[in-house]
């Protein structure tokens, strides 16, 4: 509660400062467009389906990146302007899922799905490769000049089966 | 009476569809031919039926039959007649009659060209087959029916769309029609939906031989894989076309400097593509040593389930996403199907397990079939991902009532190591034997690859670090030049073996080193596509340059070592129904004049939606990619461009090319297969019990 107070707060404070434009030290305009776009490319927009806010080309996308650019050119850093979109339209706009709370499965479960398949595939091998201990096929001669080694292997099974 | 006509040729269909698979079933199953026979003539009907559907829906959509809902819909005075056609796979009533149309064709040729061969799997691949199309003509003549007429209610004053005319209404004609999405007014209308759809659909003829194989409990025997080996890489073909020129389209159209988005529909489109890749592979351990024969049947029912699970994504909209052009009253039944089909078939093959005994065995860890193993986890795993990520928006919202967004960030930050893995695979794997490689042998075949590639990685270390201290990138670098070189070192090997044997030269020793073993030179292509690929993805993904900014006439917007100097912008009226604004700017190297470009922004006034249209400078390198985002309204003297230089974009679709004839030159029929084929199945004659090997 205490920081959504805060939020609107300095979104007040901000449309006091709304000078849309201040001078960084090096003389250099701030924020610019690209300063904006750098903080829209992390957001996704509120209302359009699956467009990030720094390529949509609505309307209320540009009144959103115009406000990002009022709140930067009033000090805010990018993480309280992000902050507050949060604040503002919920955790839908994030590009990045968070790696808290339940989003957090996002990110752990193909992570846990991989770790977990590579101890299937050494397992599965390990038994394959047991398997063939068992079964001690005697030891492979000389390989006979141009036949490949998978059809020698089907014709030693072969024989197998023959005999 | 026209549209009854293709009414009824969609009851029919619908009809023989069910009776197909029915009467299949049973003559199979009583061993009676004769029904088979039935069964197979009323499969192939559906085909001229359909096909006689789908012209008149063409018809009406060309002539603007306005009085039709679905032209009413998606056709409009203003578009072409090239749209207008287009415009059947723009909606959903027309786009769900295609998919059908198209199975029906796979359907109809399969069983002209294998009837003599698979006499014992054919009822069964009837019964899966027309099974799911009665499913899709069912969509269509129920649910989506193309054939809808508008009607006028006087007493509500109401416009409703129904086949057969409500009590009380009148016909009503539209004056003009809402037109197709504007972002679909695009010369890639022709390409990218329909490659699309040929791949999705192609998949349901290794699925319905898999599926047949199981109930017969041939399985176990490769003959399933081989008689649909080209099947699988056709439907495959088809997808990674689609894939391409799908990349290409938003490259061109939607106007935010790139190729993939990871948007729902495109993730959709991307894991049957993952998964049917894994099954290409595995199925080469089935052919050469017997093993992952249960695994290669997961795969593909996997495959199928995911393309059907596209088509679902695609067509219902029920992860909302910029291609979710129409909303339906599908959802459920499709989704029932998806399941249906998925866990029926996985269901099946557990009770058929018996039936899948292989032999497994490894002479050492060190060997291709575990280099195989692997790379199916790999692609499996990102298939997971890329899945979880596209659903779990909705799982998050069903659990806590959240609405959150998976975006890019994710998708390439949890794909993006496992695709490195694979593609170091991809270079490494074909140097391996089967059963056991000897590792002084392999170190000496990687030597100069390695060396060479860290050449490479160190050349562009001292170019590029001061600029773009990125490691990941040198890495990228490093990793494609790596896979690059051994993979051309293959060919070189190849070749000289040749040269030395049969005394030929250089080029004719490489020409027919690839006609006499296409699949595996053919495959190798396939690998150089993707390490270029690779190449322009790591370009894109951390040299790429971006600025934005307003500037008024004669005043510059500099990137790089580009400067982009703004002249002039007009407005003016253009065809389809749109306003265009255009500006036109000058674009310099290093102050040396280069072109003139002219991005501009159309506004369909009709559906009230602007489109960004890029200008592009393109060169090997590098491309500069201008957008026109915004202009003064009232004076137009000044205007605000982004302005993207996206390196190596180009050899992404060298790439997809490279590929793509890949893919061509192994899929091709040569003389060997021939005699293979007519070996393995002589239909009545008893089967030589293990099959040749071929290949």
């Amino acid at each position: 509660m205490s920081r959504k107070l805060i939020l609107s707060l300095l979104t007040i404070v901000a449309s006091f400062v709304a000078v849309a434009v201040v001078y960084a030290q090096d003389g250099t305009i701030y924020p610019t467009d690209d300063d904006v776009n750098r903080v829209a490319k992390q957001l996704y927009c509120p209302v359009c389906p699956n467009t990030p806010l720094d390529v949509c080309e609505t309307k209320a996308c540009q009144d959103w990146r115009a406000q990002i650019k009022d709140q930067l050119a009033a000090g805010w850093t990018d993480d309280q302007v992000i902050a507050y979109f949060v604040e503002q339209y919920g955790e839908r706009v994030l590009a990045e899922p968070r790696r808290s709370g339940f989003t957090s499965f996002v990110w752990l479960l193909p992570a846990l799905s991989v770790a977990i398949g590579l101890v299937v595939v050494a397992q599965v091998l390990r038994s394959w490769k047991a398997k063939r201990l068992t079964t001690a096929v005697p030891a492979q001669s000389e390989p006979l000049a141009d036949i490949p080694p998978e059809v020698l292997e089907r014709l030693e099974k072969e024989l197998r089966k023959v005999s | 009476m026209l549209y009854d006509l293709g009414y009824f040729a969609l009851l029919i269909s619908f009809l023989l569809a069910i009776y197909a698979a029915g009467v299949a079933v049973f003559g199979a199953q009583s061993q009676r031919m004769p029904f088979v026979e039935s069964a197979r003539n009323a499969a192939l009907l559906v085909f001229p039926l359909l096909t006689l559907a789908v012209l008149i829906v063409v018809y009406g959509l060309v002539t603007l039959d306005f009085n039709q809902a679905y032209v009413a819909d998606v056709s409009s005075r203003a578009m072409s007649p090239f749209l207008r056609v287009t415009a059947l796979w723009g909606g959903q009533q027309g786009s769900v009659l295609f998919w059908g149309w198209m199975m029906s064709g796979f359907a109809a040729t399969v069983m002209i060209r294998k009837w003599q061969r698979d006499r014992e799997l054919m009822p069964y691949v009837i019964f899966v087959i027309m099974g799911t199309l009665a499913f899709f003509v069912g969509l269509s003549l129920f649910i989506t029916n193309p054939f809808a007429r508008l009607w006028h209610d006087p007493a509500t004053g109401e416009i409703i769309a129904a086949v057969f005319q409500p009590v009380g209404t009148m016909p009503f004609i539209s004056q003009d029609g809402q037109g197709l999405n504007p972002l679909l007014r695009h010369f890639g209308m022709i390409g990218h939906p329909p490659t699309t759809y040929i791949g999705f659909t192609g998949f349901v003829i290794p699925y319905a031989f898999a599926i047949a194989a199981l109930i017969t409990g041939k399985a176990g025997e490769d003959e399933w894989i081989r008689t649909t080996r080209r099947w699988t890489l056709v439907a495959w073909l088809f997808l990674s076309i689609g894939l391409v020129l799908g990349g290409r389209w938003a490259y061109d159209v939607l106007g935010w400097g790139g190729y993939w988005g990871w948007d729902p529909v495109e993730n959709a489109m991307l894991m049957p593509w993952l998964t049917g890749t894994a099954f290409l592979h595995s199925m080469m351990i089935q052919e050469k040593r017997g093993m992952l024969k249960v695994w290669n049947i997961v795969l593909i029912i996997l495959t199928y389930s995911l393309s059907l699970f596209g088509t679902f994504i695609t067509r219902t909209g029920v992860i909302g996403s910029v291609h979710a052009f129409s909303k339906s009253a599908m959802g459920p039944s499709f989704l029932i199907f998806v399941s249906v089909t998925f866990l029926g078939s996985l269901l099946l093959m557990f009770k058929r397990l018996g039936t899948l005994k292989a032999e497994h065995e490894l002479d050492s860890f060190l060997s291709r079939e575990s280099l195989f193993l692997l790379q199916n986890l790999l692609f499996l795993g990102i298939t997971f991902a890329v899945f979880w990520g596209t659903t779990f928006p909705m799982i998050s919202e069903l659990v806590t009532g959240t609405k959150i967004t998976v975006g890019p960030p994710f998708f390439k930050k949890v794909t993006g190591p496992l695709f490195a893995a694979l593609v170091l695979l991809m270079g490494i794997a074909p140097l391996f034997a089967w059963r056991k490689q000897a590792v002084a042998k392999l170190g000496r075949a990687l030597l100069i690859p390695f060396i060479g590639s860290v050449v490479v990685m160190v050349g562009a270390t001292l170019v590029h670090w001061p600029q773009h201290p990125y490691p990941f990138a040198l890495f990228g670098l490093w990793l494609v030049s790596f896979v690059a070189l051994t993979t051309l070192l293959e060919f070189w090997r190849g070749a000289l073996a040749r040269m030395h044997s049969q005394g030929e030269n250089f080029l004719a020793a490489l020409g027919h080193l690839l006609s006499r073993n296409r699949r595996r030179y053919g495959g190798y292509i396939i690998h150089l596509g993707v390490v270029m690929m690779a190449l322009g993805v790591v370009g894109d993904e951390f040299f790429k340059a971006e600025t934005q900014g307003t500037v008024g006439v004669g005043q510059s917007l500099a990137v790089e070592n580009y400067t982009l100097t703004f002249e002039n912008l007009r407005v003016y009226p253009g065809s389809d129904g749109r306003e265009i604004v255009e500006a036109t700017a000058k674009l310099y190297r290093d102050g040396e004049y280069i072109l003139t470009l002219q991005p501009r922004r159309d506004f369909f006034i009709t559906q009230q939606q602007p489109v960004t249209v890029p200008a592009v400078y393109s060169t090997p390198g590098e491309d500069v990619y201008v957008l026109l985002v915004g202009w003064n309204e009232i004076s137009l003297d000044s205007s605000t461009f982004k302005i993207y230089v996206n390196p190596l974009i180009n050899w992404v679709w060298a790439g997809g090319l490279t590929f793509i004839m890949g893919t061509l030159i192994a899929a091709w029929t040569s003389l060997e297969d021939k005699r293979t084929a007519s070996y393995v199945l002589r239909p009545e004659a008893p089967r030589p019990s293990p099959a040749p090997v071929g290949g």
